[in-house]
């Protein structure tokens, strides 16, 4: 089963890519833009059939190794 | 003979350059990423450093500063232009050299010597060089060249690659490759072999106080190639 | 909030601190002002503890241009050349986050030295870890190494010397020391004394955020099992708007519009603006609602206590503002007249036009506690006997192994390799040697430094252990040709409050000053770190010496590879046999007592003066000093460098082989000279007074030790290199 999770930096947290990306968007004329900011996206293939238990093998990794819970949040945003 | 070195905000490597295309006779300009005109050049440098804070991708934002069109303009009516390191980089994101550079194979970044064996010497940056190996530096996080099988053929078959990663004897193997990069690539042209892009940098060869000399060789090889 | 006792102490204040401030104040302070006498009174930006003491430390010379109590240290290279020079602590913060700890160590130092004008032209750094065989300690050194790389690499500095040790005191608390030199001109040095009344006082850099408030009380405050707690106040780097600030700034500096300039580092707008007023005598008065944030909706008490990087803030000359501002738009950097300078004495702050704290300059910086802490003297360890016997059983080929493949010795290739340390086309001497040499750009002159540290000494005995790496630092420069100019120190040990811990602060710092003043090799900046500790258990006392000298002449600069065939290796100083606390002692024979080795402060300069003097006319090839791990080390680094072997002749010395190869004592070095100059390099040292002898011969390959051991170049190599990259796959 297939779990994707989404990695973003804390709301309170600098993100200096997230900054420069706006900076250059700007520059190329797109202007509306209040804020950017960036994360990471992961696949996970999981040997499990019960998705609430693939689920949570994902939400382990995510707090073991995928996020730094330091300056990250996640987000498990599908299952299929 | 008249040479640009392009400033970008996160270049750190421009004064280096400067200095090492001074030292072997060019007479040599810094221009500003923001300029819109670039002055009369027989050759133009994009430096390494991290012109974005390499922010995205490496080189990425770089490729769309104002400067990089009149950039782009003179390579494509066969003006030399040369990136060295994120100079490299800057290049394969406008798209002047074919392939992209990932993240070294052991995710570090390598600052040591390297031996280049280089591949192909009808060109202006390579032309009447009597070694075919050099010993240059490297300094990257991002160097490994990788491109796709047909992109391969196609700079094969063109001639373009320029430099491989080798031992002292030239011997071209895995294990003296340092990033990871496809077939040990270190440095590519353009199809009309006026645009190079290589990760080794040569202007900080230029002294036997410092890592070695080898890049003497090569900008006393290049100026005199132009003339 | 209505502020109380408790909330103080929440604050780290102690109790008899919030009554003074009270009293001070003569009223209860608002929690804005609370906040800001937190971080202004803690121990890392008021050195409460340690004040009374560093005082004693010599800080004055005739290289000397600006001591401690500016951003940096700055000494006289000549030619109106000028090194800033400082080494600082980000220890709490790397172990929570070992990347951004770092890489802001990294940055927080470098705005320290081009703060004062300089360009940053090396860096350097000392770092120390628990057990390999910890849990967090592969990880902590991988995320530290790349912190450190990520931003200097990025910052366009070269990273060109360190030191890395591992010692299971550090399991819970790791040492992450950073050190930056930077050039400038004699009459371009910027400080920090504010000037002039009605001065706009303006913002530059980033955005301000809210990240590592109470960062600074979290440096003074020891790990205990709530750290999860404290872990949103770290803070992220971003070194490539410190390059454009870096660029920014030295733009503008070569100008006429500063007056003054402080970087915001620990505790932020809050100790920068005061610091600034209290040079200058001055009040400052600042309006909140101009300072950019990043953050909506944040509060006078964030604002000012905020730890966001990559922030400065200057007081102009009137009459600047556009030009200031052009520069920092070319950059894309913030940009905000924030207040102004007054004669208020007071720091004055408004938000939403209202007066939100207000509070006398002198009260936060005079009146700041200080405190003479009890402090336990420590007694020289007992000499261990080491019976002959137990000596005898060893073969010398099997301690070399076990000695040079030790963590603490072998090859710390794989962390300088992921170090820049060639850029700016400078670097006349790699890591890995006794210093790290680059060249003043454009000049024949060129600046040494090294980073040194020897906590296993200075927890045997504090004293002796201070003098000594002050002593070690004094060597691994005179290693490559130069001349010690001065030193900068990064003291960090466990908790003020015990008073073991508070014994080894006095008693290294005293050692520190005695070795400094007889070397002339004075203290011009450096900073404290306490509280090291986890739970109960302090880290071994481990204060590090950044040491700076100058080469008038890169020609001449010494490196420690073997140069030639045939050229004989001298031993310089005298091998007494001292194998208490040396690394043998304690891999080998498992004996963990004892004193260290005795440091001669004449020895070291008489034998450091008279080397650079043997340098000065040509007759050493290479060089380098003994330290730990003792003869037999030193030697095999010169022959793996150099590629080269050595045959080493039977020592005349009565002492036991292996307490003759692997004893620690002080003074010495090796030193490579050509045969026929032997006659006159004799006579010198002879003069001197300088003990010296031979070691041996240079040959072709191996080394042969006493006609009976062979170790070849491979197997020298193989012991030398393998452990570190072992460990990190």
């Amino acid at each position: 089963m297939k779990v994707s999770a989404i990695i973003t930096l804390k709301k309170d947290v600098l993100d200096p890519q997230g900054k420069v990306i706006h900076q250059a968007l700007d520059g190329m004329g797109f202007e509306n833009i209040s804020e950017v900011r960036q994360g990471k996206y992961f696949e996970i293939d999981v040997n499990e059939d019960d998705p609430s238990k693939a689920k949570a093998v994902v939400e382990d990794m995510c707090k073991k190794l995928l996020a730094n819970l330091v300056i990250e949040n996640f987000k498990i945003i599908e299952t299929q | 003979m008249k040479s640009s070195v392009i400033t970008f905000p996160g270049s750190n490597c421009d004064r280096d350059m400067d200095v090492a295309l001074k030292k072997f006779g060019f007479n040599n300009k810094m221009v500003w990423h923001d300029d819109n005109e670039l002055p009369k050049s027989d050759l133009v440098v994009l430096p390494g450093g991290f012109s974005y804070g390499d922010y995205l991708r490496c080189g990425s934002m770089a490729s769309k500063s104002k400067i990089m069109q009149s950039v782009i303009n003179f390579a494509k009516s066969g003006g030399l232009v040369m990136g060295i390191c994120n100079g490299f980089q800057i290049l394969v994101e406008t798209g002047l050299v074919p392939g992209v550079l990932l993240r070294n194979k052991y995710l570090e970044f390598i600052c040591k010597n390297v031996f280049v064996k280089l591949d192909n010497k009808e060109n202006t940056y390579f032309k009447n060089l009597n070694k075919d190996v050099l010993e240059f530096h490297i300094a990257h996080n991002e160097g490994n060249y990788f491109c796709t099988k047909d992109q391969l053929k196609e700079i094969k078959d063109n001639n373009q690659i320029a430099i491989y990663y080798c031992n002292s004897e030239g011997k071209i193997e895995d294990q003296y490759n340092p990033n990871g990069s496809i077939k040990n690539i270190a440095g590519i042209f353009n199809k009309e072999k006026n645009v190079l892009g290589m990760m080794p940098h040569p202007e900080r060869m230029i002294d036997q106080s410092l890592s070695g000399e080898d890049g003497s060789i090569f900008f006393k090889n290049l100026i005199n190639n132009i003339k | 909030m209505e502020v109380n006792e408790q909330i103080a102490i929440d604050h780290g204040l102690k109790s008899d601190e919030y009554k003074k401030i009270c009293q001070l104040l003569k009223r209860i302070p608002n929690i804005t002002e609370l906040g800001i006498f937190s971080a202004m009174w803690n121990e890392h930006c008021s050195y409460k503890s340690s004040r009374l003491h560093l005082k004693k430390l010599p800080t004055k010379g005739k290289k000397v241009i600006q001591g401690p109590g500016e951003n940096a240290g700055v000494i006289d290279i000549e030619d109106g050349d000028a090194i800033v020079f400082k080494i600082e602590s980000h220890n709490h913060p790397s172990f929570i986050e070992p990347y951004q700890g770092a890489a802001t160590g990294v940055g927080g130092i470098m705005r320290d030295v081009f703060t004062m004008g300089a360009r940053p032209i090396a860096n350097l750094n000392s770092i120390h870890f628990g057990s390999p065989q910890h849990k967090k300690t592969k990880n902590l050194l991988r995320g530290v190494v790349h912190g450190i790389g990520g931003y200097g690499n990025c910052m366009g500095v070269p990273t060109i010397a360190g030191q890395t040790s591992f010692d299971s005191s550090y399991n819970g608390n790791i040492l992450v020391n950073a050190m930056t030199l930077g050039l400038v001109k004699k009459n371009k040095i910027f400080y920090s004394k504010a000037a002039g009344l009605n001065k706009p006082v303006i913002y530059v850099g980033s955005k301000t955020g809210r990240d590592g408030i109470h960062g600074a009380s979290m440096a003074s405050a020891s790990f205990d099992e709530k750290i999860e707690e404290k872990k949103p106040t770290v803070q992220v780097g971003d070194p490539f708007t410190e390059k454009l600030l870096l660029e920014a700034c030295l733009e503008l500096m070569s100008g006429d519009s500063i007056i003054a300039i402080q970087d915001m580092g620990a505790a932020g707008l809050t100790s920068s603006s005061i610091e600034m007023a209290s040079k200058g005598n001055l009040g400052i008065e600042i309006d909140l609602n101009k300072v950019p944030c990043r953050e909506t909706k944040m509060t006078p008490y964030e604002i000012m206590l905020s730890e966001s990087q990559e922030r400065m803030l200057i007081v102009l000359e009137n009459g600047k503002e556009e030009i200031a501002k052009k520069i920092f738009d070319k950059w894309n950097l913030d940009f905000a007249v924030i207040g102004k300078t007054t004669n208020s004495k007071n720091i004055e702050l408004f938000f939403n036009r209202e007066q939100v704290a207000k509070i006398p300059v002198n009260i936060l910086v005079e009146n700041s506690p200080m405190y003479d802490r009890k402090w336990k003297k420590s007694k020289l360890p007992k000499k261990n006997k080491i019976k002959n016997e137990v000596l005898n059983k060893l073969k010398i080929k099997d301690v070399l192994k076990k000695v040079l493949s030790n963590q603490n010795i072998c090859s710390k290739e794989w962390i300088w390799q992921q170090y820049d340390h060639t850029v700016m086309g400078d670097t006349i001497q790699k890591p890995g040697g006794d210093s790290g040499v680059v060249r003043i750009h454009g000049t024949n002159k060129a600046v040494a430094a090294s980073v040194d540290s020897s906590a296993v000494y200075c927890w045997a005995h504090p004293l002796t252990g201070g003098k000594q790496v002050v002593a070690e630092s004094w060597r691994n420069l005179i290693s490559v040709g130069a001349t010690p100019i001065a030193i900068t120190n990064c003291l960090n040990f466990g908790s003020p409050e015990k008073e073991e811990s508070m014994g080894e602060f006095v008693e290294c710092v005293q050692g520190i000053g005695e070795a400094s003043k007889y070397l002339n090799f004075p203290v011009v900046s450096g900073n404290v770190s306490f509280y090291n500790q986890t739970k109960e258990v302090g880290i071994k006392p481990t204060p590090s010496i950044g040491g700076v000298g100058l080469i008038k002449d890169y020609a001449k600069m010494i490196s420690m590879d073997l140069k030639e065939i045939d050229n004989l290796v001298l031993i310089i100083g005298k091998t007494e046999g001292h194998i208490d606390q040396s690394l043998f002692a304690r891999t080998i024979l498992d004996e963990k007592n004892g004193p260290p080795p005795e440091v001669n402060l004449f020895n070291e300069k008489n034998n450091g003066e008279t080397i650079l003097n043997l340098i000065d006319k040509g007759y050493v090839k290479s060089a380098h000093d003994i330290s730990l791990g003792g003869l037999l080390v030193a030697i095999s680094k010169m022959c793996i460098k150099g590629n080269k072997g050595i045959k080493i002749s039977k020592s005349k010395n009565l002492i036991n082989e292996i307490e003759y190869f692997f004893a620690e004592d002080q003074g010495r070095y090796l030193i490579e000279v050509n045969k026929d100059d032997l006659k006159e390099v004799t006579k010198i040292l002879n003069k001197n007074s300088v003990h010296h002898e031979e070691l041996g011969i240079i040959t072709q390959n191996d080394m042969i030790i006493n006609e009976k051991t062979k170790v070849t170049i491979d197997e020298l190599k193989s012991y030398y290199t393998n452990w570190l990259l072992k460990f990190m796959s």
